[in-house]
Order: C-alpha cells, then sequence, then structure tokens
C-alpha cells in the first residue's frame, strides 16, 4: 500500500502487472449514439469477474462520495456523480477503474458545487505529492484532465 | 438492474400512477442528451409493469443539482429476453426486470 501513488490511471497500469488486464478503449461497433457508459449489449467480450481488495484510497474515496452526498451536507446527488462519469469520453470511461471514475468525479464536482477552486484542489494535490516524496515513497507525476 | 439507492422517496406533486401492475407498456425510445437510468437496451421495448416502487426525485434533474420535481413514479418492468435482444438464444422464458421512471413508459396495447 505504501508504494501506491493516489487515483492515477498509470497507478492502476502497474497493478496491471499484478494480474489485472491493462484497460484499452474498446470499439463500440451498433451503438447509435448512445453515451459512453451505456455499453448494454454491445461486443465486449467476457466480463472480468476478478475481484481485488480495496486499496485505501479507494475507501476514502467511497467514505467521500458517502459524506459529500449525506443528508447533512448533499454537497451534490450520487445522480451528480453519475452524471459526470457519464459524460467522460469513450477514452477515459475504459481505461479508468471503478474508483478512479469516482475520485475524477467527486474532484470536479466540489469545484463545480463551489466547496472549492481548482486552485485549491491543485494544491493540495501537489502537498500532498510532495508529502509522499520526501517520505521517500514513489509518486505519480501523471496529470489527471479536468 | 440495481435499484436506485441515491434517491429517496419524495413526497411530490401527487398524481396517481399512470400504470398498474399487469399492465403492458412500451419504452420510449428517444434519444436523451445527459443523464438519464433508463439503459438504451430497453428504449422502444414492450414490456409489463409488475411493480409500482414508489415515487421518486426525478434523476435526470437530480444529476444537475436541480430539485428533481416533479418527483417520478418508479415501476419495475418485466421483459421477455428475447424481445429485447433479437438474437437471443437462450429460453423463450427468459426474462429481464429494469425499474424505469414512469416519463420513459407509454401505454401498449
Amino acid at each position: 500500500m505504501a508504494k501506491r501513488t493516489h487515483g492515477t490511471a498509470a497507478k492502476t497500469r502497474q497493478a496491471g502487472k499484478s494480474g489485472a488486464p491493462k484497460r484499452q478503449t474498446k470499439r463500440r461497433t451498433g451503438a447509435g449514439g448512445r453515451a459512453s457508459h451505456d455499453v448494454g449489449g454491445l461486443a465486449f467480450g467476457p466480463i472480468d469477474r476478478s475481484e481485488h481488495d480495496l486499496a485505501l484510497w479507494e475507501k476514502r474515496t467511497d467514505a467521500m462520495q458517502r459524506l459529500l452526498t449525506s443528508p447533512g451536507n448533499r454537497a451534490f446527488t450520487v445522480d451528480g456523480l453519475r452524471r459526470v462519469i457519464e459524460d467522460y469520453g469513450e477514452q477515459v470511461y475504459d481505461r479508468t477503474t471503478y474508483y478512479e471514475k469516482w475520485i475524477r468525479a467527486l474532484r470536479n464536482l466540489v469545484v463545480e458545487q463551489e466547496l472549492m477552486t481548482r486552485a485549491e484542489v491543485e494544491a493540495r494535490m501537489a502537498a500532498v505529492r510532495d508529502r509522499h516524496a520526501k517520505a521517500g515513497r514513489r509518486v505519480s507525476k501523471a496529470k489527471i484532465p479536468w | 438492474m440495481v435499484s436506485d439507492v441515491g434517491s429517496a422517496p419524495r413526497p411530490g406533486r401527487k398524481q396517481a400512477p399512470r400504470f398498474v401492475a399487469g399492465e403492458r407498456v412500451q419504452v420510449a425510445a428517444r434519444p436523451v442528451l445527459g443523464h438519464c437510468r433508463t439503459p438504451w437496451y430497453v428504449r422502444g421495448k414492450r414490456g409489463i409493469v409488475i411493480a409500482v416502487h414508489g415515487r421518486f426525485r426525478d434523476p435526470e434533474r437530480l444529476a444537475y443539482h436541480r430539485p428533481g420535481l416533479p418527483a417520478q413514479i418508479l415501476y419495475k418492468v418485466r421483459f421477455q429476453q428475447r424481445e429485447v435482444w433479437p438474437s437471443y438464444r437462450g429460453s423463450n422464458a427468459d426474462q429481464i426486470e429494469v425499474d424505469i421512471h414512469e416519463h420513459w413508459l407509454e401505454p401498449t396495447r
């Protein structure tokens, strides 16, 4: 866990070495104009049903979503989270894991709802990267597009 | 389809459900821009209402930070698999049940 970086596609591809297949953009033959997430019935090959233990950042992502959408906070709804994820292009949608989709959406939604500015999020991420680098952990340089 | 845990039932404009259990319905075939919970593969398909779940705020509006009103009745609709998938090779008795909001359903004969 300590060697893992936070929520990047690069991290997932590293994880691929330990068994999970590398994620690639899938061709959507006959999709007929549907959104990139709505793939039921398209020829996508067998479903990967393998399970994995959740990383700490994945559990934290889940907790953040629950807190932000809880009745006391209502920063947005889970419908809003789905909307942001469904708006991803096919490449992003297909090449990200479940919680990678969530953490990207949460990041954008806190800015969209003006809980934090984009500059504040980026400054915080830079500070976290620095902290991990100073502790001698491997830190991803990947930039996740907004 | 997993039921929508994200939207708690809310009192809205109290209109009676348009459909009752046992009624034949057809899913609207319209395209949509933005969030919606009706999967592409059932659009235009005919099924039977088997349950009325209740009234829920509209996820198509909640997704954009709107109040989600008017609330929509949510139904459980049962389809024959061979109706949903034209090249279905399984048993003719196979079915699939999907939760669909009222504004996506039309009456059929």
